[in-house]
């Protein structure tokens, strides 16, 4: 785990060494606009669209940063041969693995909260007060990192075994697909056969829910979101990314390096 | 210690290609070698005879298809035995956005180190490779040869017996790799085990106890420098002048430099050739051994495996 630390750290220092943090810019600025903007255009709705508009780009940008620098975690110190020393030390590749994961989360974590800063900031500056209810968009932010991170987990599956472009294409397409599980498990199961129903009701739990991560309506309109799902979706994150990163080391450990 | 510090058995590693992989490319084929403790062993051969396959496949980066190998007493499967070992990779590669000196900080932090000893280590194997003020700078801006020096000193950094380095000359400069030959000689006084790969072949004979050559992916020979080519060893050289001229027979075998002539026969034919030679009034100047140095052995050995794939080649044709 200490190693797997010290990777984590490393991986953090090298993303704000290549200015990915230079988005919150971007972020602060699309802020200030959209809050000078709502202000004289959007009367009684100022809140819905300033927490709709920042919580979407909180969203975007972190799916960015999440599927391009996820992908490039382990493709890009295997293309550029950085992982042959690293791996000459008392390093297992799991650990390693861990300690990538773990530091784009960190990435992404202080990236998330400083947006969420700046949401906080522009709805101040919208409303001219915020009241105990705004909480529930620190909520939507947590379950936009939580949902970043099963994304970045997957991002890395696929670099453990395909190229670059194709572990970016597979990692959006699951991440589109997990988007419309709870449509899969909907289906009118009356109009399909046994074998089918069982499919799909196989695939629906095997694909990474998304759906459950969204809660930008409840917190527009300021309303609570239950303490079960912080935990339920808490957990699931957990026990999905542990298994898609034991997957992923079970993989790596038998990849022979250029 | 044990007394060997890297066994390898029948360590083989074959690559598939093709579609659908099903036809196999040999790296490597059955190697079997060792390198005993203290000892300085070069592992020599042309590109793509195997030796970088073969320092990859020790450091657990690829996988044997068939063999295995120890270091230290570990097998190489064991991420723990990397802790007596210290690596330099071919044309290293390194976290360019960090400097030298937090890239060995970086590295130290794997190795159970105090944070002082880390500190002092990382200080001092940077003054070790003459980087001590270019300590500062992000290693996007290094040439190939401070890279290479980086690499060095990451490899040595936390005290390890065994050392592989794979092409540690590549890309210096002369100084440079006079350098790079004192800190291994440096390793050996300090009782270290060195490997390293290279295809200069001065190096090889110059720092190893013994060697390896390695060619087409099977090993070849293994002993120190002088005795691998001892076994070549054949012939005897004459050196003469012959002031006046002659049409003597063996004279159409000699080579002529300037006024001088060599003449290259064999060890039983020496005092027959002399005596030729005195009867056509040639001035013998001196009269030697031919030792094969270890470039030609290493280029009959190339040769012959070129000749042995253009065979097969022919034949699969």
């Amino acid at each position: 785990m200490r190693r797997s630390a010290v990777v984590a750290l490393n991986t953090f220092r090298e993303a704000v060494r290549d200015r990915v943090l230079y988005n919150l810019v971007f972020f602060a600025l699309l802020m200030m606009v959209a809050a000078i903007a709502v202000g004289q255009i959007s009367i009684g709705i100022e809140q819905i669209v300033i927490v709709s508009l920042g919580l979407s780009a909180i969203s975007v940008i972190g799916l960015l940063i999440s599927v391009f620098l996820g992908v490039a975690l382990v493709s890009k110190e295997m293309d550029k041969r950085t992982l042959h020393a690293l791996l000459a030390k008392p390093v297992r590749r799991w650990e390693f693995l861990l300690g990538k994961f773990g530091g784009l989360v960190l990435t992404l974590a202080v990236n998330t909260a400083a947006m969420a800063l700046g949401l906080l900031l522009a709805m101040l500056y919208v409303k001219h007060s915020l009241e105990r209810s705004d909480a529930t968009v620190l909520v939507a932010v947590y379950f936009i990192l939580l949902k970043l991170a099963l994304i970045v987990a997957l991002a890395l599956l696929f670099s453990c075994f395909t190229t670059p472009l194709l572990a970016i294409l597979f990692t959006a397409g699951l991440y589109t697909v997990g988007l419309y599980v709870q449509e899969l498990r909907n289906l009118p199961l009356e109009l399909l056969s046994p074998a089918m129903t069982a499919f799909t009701k196989w695939l629906s739990y095997l694909l990474p829910n998304f759906e459950n991560f969204n809660v930008m309506a409840m917190a527009a309109h300021g309303r609570a979101v239950p303490v079960a799902l912080i935990l339920q979706n808490t957990l699931y994150t957990v026990v999905y990314c542990t298994i898609v990163l034991a997957i992923a080391s079970v993989v790596f450990s038998r990849r022979n390096l250029k | 210690m044990p007394d060997l510090a890297i066994e390898i058995e029948n360590l083989t590693k074959e690559y598939p290609f093709g579609f659908l992989h099903l036809k196999k490319k040999t790296s490597l084929e059955g190697l079997n070698m060792q390198v005993e403790t203290g000892e300085v062993f070069g592992f020599i051969g042309p590109n793509g005879a195997g030796k970088s396959t073969t320092i990859k496949l020790l450091m657990g980066l690829i996988f044997p298809t068939a063999g295995s190998a120890r270091i230290l007493d570990k097998p190489i499967s064991d991420v723990e035995m990397h802790r007596d070992v210290g690596y330099l990779p071919e044309q290293p590669h390194f976290y360019d956005y960090l400097t030298a000196a937090e890239l060995l900080d970086y590295f130290a932090r794997f190795h159970d180190l105090t944070a002082a000893d880390q500190k002092e280590r990382v200080q001092r194997m940077l003054k070790k490779v003459g980087l001590e003020t270019a300590r500062k700078i992000q290693l996007r801006k290094y040439s190939k040869g401070m890279l290479q020096r980086v690499g060095l000193a990451q490899a040595i950094l936390h005290d390890p017996k065994v050392v592989i380095l794979d092409e540690p000359m590549s890309g210096l400069d002369p100084v440079g790799r006079r350098e790079v030959r004192d800190i291994i000689l440096e390793l050996k006084r300090e009782g270290k085990t060195v490997m390293f790969s290279t295809h200069i072949l001065s190096d090889a004979e110059m720092l190893c106890d013994r060697v390896g050559v390695i060619v087409g992916g099977k090993l070849r020979g293994v002993g120190a420098p002088g005795q691998i080519v001892d076994m070549k060893t054949q012939g005897m050289e004459i050196l003469f002048e012959l002031p006046g001229g002659s049409n003597a027979p063996l004279l159409s075998k000699a080579t002529r430099t300037g006024d001088r002539y060599r003449l290259q026969v064999a060890e039983e034919e020496l005092y027959g050739a002399i005596e030729q030679l005195r009867g056509a009034g040639a001035r013998i100047l001196s009269v030697s051994q031919v030792k094969a140095t270890l470039e030609e052995f290493f280029m009959n050995l190339v040769e012959a495996d070129r000749a042995q794939a253009a065979a097969v080649e022919v034949s699969e044709k």
